[in-house]
């Protein structure tokens, strides 16, 4: 269980840029009154947020991916379970890939 | 400040709000367990031992950095090329605080600043599904991160304990668990046919910059989650007009 010096600095170092990173948005934001267009862009970006990661890493995974993605997701429509929508993922990646070769 | 403002400011914090945050999470959690498991055994490979490991994801708490700044990992470690990676990959964060502005600007001290520095991924999707729903309690937030943290120390810590045990190749299909959990996220979050625009372009413009500009993390998230909330913006203000 060693602890080292430079690991430490390394570490801290990572959790203040992490820390400014989830606190300064909301902290500039708080000061500044953004105009109606922000306002509105806004609103939008948490969706956005999520499409935006998620579409270049089905895209790395190819068609099976993409597959496994939809399939999460309408076993997440219908039933609400995320657990459930998480095996679905898994095992539709699984067994299209056995498909695939 | 009124009546009613009083009667709202009472209710930003209960723990009534925890524990329902605290269940809605702890569905979540199978998604999470596959990536912390990961980031456990990549703290190892790259020589950290286990308290270092725990102190890294205990306070940084941010899977995709970690992951990141492990890989570019040196003796003696690079202190700044591991800061650095962790504000660009997690400049994604920065809008998530803003997106919670009706639930955050409640709060004052440790509890605004307290619940901003447990903000994840997830829980952030939770917590924009219960706004939808008309629900305004952190403590929801903060119940759902703090299972998350929870988990996340233990996964972390077994992938460490289990590194050659469970060693599975890079792609095996359960490392799509965390994707999958991030797909099911849009469900709650989706309002209805006035989404479908924002959301192609952001799709699209993050593909662009991945596919075909070659961008790396996070310039595709950034450029695919501005340009579509712009894109929603500029139609809804013609609209208006």
């Amino acid at each position: 269980m060693s602890l080292r010096l430079d690991v430490l600095a390394a570490i801290l170092a990572m959790a203040v840029a992490t820390y400014l990173c989830r606190a300064g948005g909301y902290a500039v934001l708080r000061v500044v009154r953004p105009p109606p267009f922000v306002q509105a862009m806004l609103a939008y970006l948490p969706g956005c947020i999520f499409v935006a990661f998620l579409a270049p890493a089905l895209a790395d995974g190819g068609w099976p991916a993409w597959g496994a993605g939809t399939a999460a997701l309408l076993v997440q429509a219908r039933f609400r379970t995320t657990a459930l929508a998480i095996l679905a993922g898994v095992a539709t990646l699984w067994l299209l890939r056995l498909v695939a070769g | 400040m009124t009546q009613a403002e009083e009667k709202d400011r009472r209710g930003s914090f209960t723990a009534a709000g925890m524990k329902r945050g605290v269940r809605a999470a702890l569905a979540l959690t199978l998604g999470l367990m596959p990536f912390g498991l990961v980031v456990g055994m990549t703290a190892d490979a790259q020589g950290l031992s286990l308290l270092e490991t725990l102190l890294m994801s205990g306070l940084v708490f941010a899977g995709t950095s970690q992951v990141m700044a492990l890989g570019l990992w040196t003796e003696p470690a690079p202190i700044l090329a591991a800061a650095l990676t962790c504000l660009v990959i997690n400049l994604r964060m920065a809008p998530m605080g803003v997106a919670l502005g009706p639930v955050l600007d409640r709060l004052h001290g440790i509890r605004l600043w307290g619940s901003l520095a447990l903000l994840v991924d997830n829980a952030f999707a939770l917590m924009v599904a219960e706004m939808r729903a008309g629900r305004r309690d952190a403590g929801f937030l903060v119940g759902a991160s703090m299972v998350m943290w929870v988990n996340w120390m233990l996964m972390c810590g077994t992938g460490h304990v289990f590194a050659s045990a469970i060693r599975l190749p890079p792609g095996h299909p359960v490392f799509f668990a965390s994707l999958a959990a991030l797909m099911s996220v849009l469900v709650p979050i989706w309002r209805g046919a006035s989404d479908l625009l924002p959301w192609v372009a952001a799709g699209m413009l993050a593909l662009l910059a991945h596919g075909v500009l070659g961008l790396g993390a996070p310039w595709p998230v950034l450029l695919g989650a501005l340009g579509g909330g712009a894109i929603g913006a500029a139609r809804d203000l013609r609209a208006a007009r």
